[in-house]
């Protein structure tokens, strides 16, 4: 399988990936460590005429203490993230989140930030995030804006990323004590997951998102409410799936995601300590 | 556009077409035909090469991307006449039947061993996720990688 023939523009900074993106329009595709974008270019379900590749911009590959945030660079790999003792110590549930996409290949090449700005409600990061309450720094021509993550997905494979913007950081506020759990479930190695859950309880907060149970990554708001007015997990857990439009295919019809999203929440909260 | 790379230690360069993967790059351009093409969609791990030392999936790469970097393919691992730790296990331990995927599992295996250098069976497994199998070998090439791990101990 190969791609469609695109003009290729190597950028040599934020600025410059900018510029290219404004000049080039909806012609133009970001590519970061490609593992989201080369597939469906390879299986000619994306074909942009002009391919930026911002690989080479290490300067977004980083993690920082930020006060009460990790501020984490867009083009950091999921290897790195998996591995940082600062992520694992400050934002458990993102390095146990991360430590299950794909396999080591993948998250050798992968990046947080492409994972993110992919928007792909089947994908394990998103939600991770979502639960976590961080938030994107995305850059334009005219400088950088923050967005919370509540307000990041914005449909199937559409995020408030700009199409002359580009996604440069990813914060997560802090939660040393935190206790969290991620479950995926799939049948196979390696395999997407057909419905997860990742939770994150931090004293009275509690953090719940959900992989692959609507069009985009999706918060489940109704069981973070109920654990704050002190329901049991189990309790809590029930109302997972609550206005929720997941997908049917040949992994699973829409009342076993349900079931899913349901079973997931409450072993994720259980581990949690709820 | 011309790219340049090194790969098992030698320089190359070619004028390639951007839409070039790394996968035909390697095998079209320069004649390493040991990487195999096996799934073509990032899923069976047969195209597994290292890229400044860390195992990759080469149809998930444009050669474009591999520009100036250091990559090592099944061909570089032995030395002379004289079979890497890793091949050496698998010859050992037949871990084998057809030998499709055996490339790319001895790369991801050496990747593996870099990053756990004493797995328990348990990370083995996880660690050669990315590795697809379809003689369903899985059990004499976790011995291999097992035994591989001791032997540098």
């Amino acid at each position: 399988m190969i791609p469609v023939a695109f003009e290729y523009e190597l950028a040599t900074s934020a600025e410059h990936a900018i510029a290219l993106l404004a000049e080039h329009g909806d012609e133009a595709k970001l590519l970061a460590g490609g593992h989201s974008l080369l597939p469906l270019m390879k299986y000619r379900l994306a074909a942009p005429a002009v391919v930026v590749d911002i690989g080479r911009l290490t300067d977004l590959s980083y993690i920082r203490d930020d006060g009460d945030v990790l501020a984490i660079g867009a083009l950091t790999r999921h290897r790195d993230v998996e591995t940082s003792d600062l992520v694992r110590s400050q934002a458990g549930l993102l390095s146990a989140a991360t430590s299950k996409v794909g396999d080591p290949q993948v998250r050798h090449r992968g990046t947080l930030g492409g994972a993110l700005a992919h928007g792909d409600p089947a994908s394990d990061l998103p939600a991770a995030v979502i639960a976590l309450g961080g938030s994107m720094v995305i850059q334009g021509p005219s400088g950088s804006r923050e967005v919370s993550v509540d307000d990041f997905f914005t449909g199937f494979l559409e995020t408030a990323v700009g199409e002359d913007e580009l996604l440069t950081e990813v914060r997560i506020p802090k939660a040393p004590d935190a206790t969290w759990s991620f479950q995926k479930f799939n049948r196979r190695a390696q395999d997407w997951a057909i419905v997860g859950a990742a939770v994150m309880v931090d004293g009275d907060r509690c953090g719940v998102g959900l992989v692959n149970m609507d069009s985009r990554p999706v918060r489940a708001g109704a069981v973070e409410a109920a654990i704050a007015s002190g329901a049991s997990a189990a309790d809590a857990a029930a109302s997972a799936a609550d206005g929720l439009e997941p997908p049917s295919d040949l992994n699973a019809g829409v009342d076993y995601r349900c079931h899913l999203a349901r079973v997931l929440t409450r072993r994720g909260l259980e581990e949690a300590g709820r | 556009m011309q790219v340049s790379m090194t790969i098992n230690g030698a320089d190359v360069s070619h004028d390639v077409e951007p839409r070039t993967l790394l996968v035909h790059y390697i095998r079209e351009e320069a004649g390493l035909t040991g990487t195999n093409i096996g799934c073509d969609s990032s899923s069976c791990g047969a195209c597994t090469i290292h890229v400044n030392g860390e195992a990759v999936k080469s149809c998930t790469m444009l050669a474009v991307q591999a520009d100036g970097q250091d990559l090592t393919t099944i061909e570089g691992l032995a030395d002379g006449e004289t079979l890497h730790p890793m091949q050496q296990a698998f010859h050992e331990c037949h871990a084998l039947q057809c030998g499709y995927c055996t490339p790319g599992m001895v790369m991801a295996a050496v990747s593996l061993l870099d990053e756990v250098p004493d797995p328990t069976e348990a990370e083995v497994r996880e660690g050669l996720e990315g590795n697809l199998c379809r003689c369903t070998g899985y059990h004499n090439i976790v011995a291999a990688v097992l035994q591989a791990a001791g032997s540098s101990r």
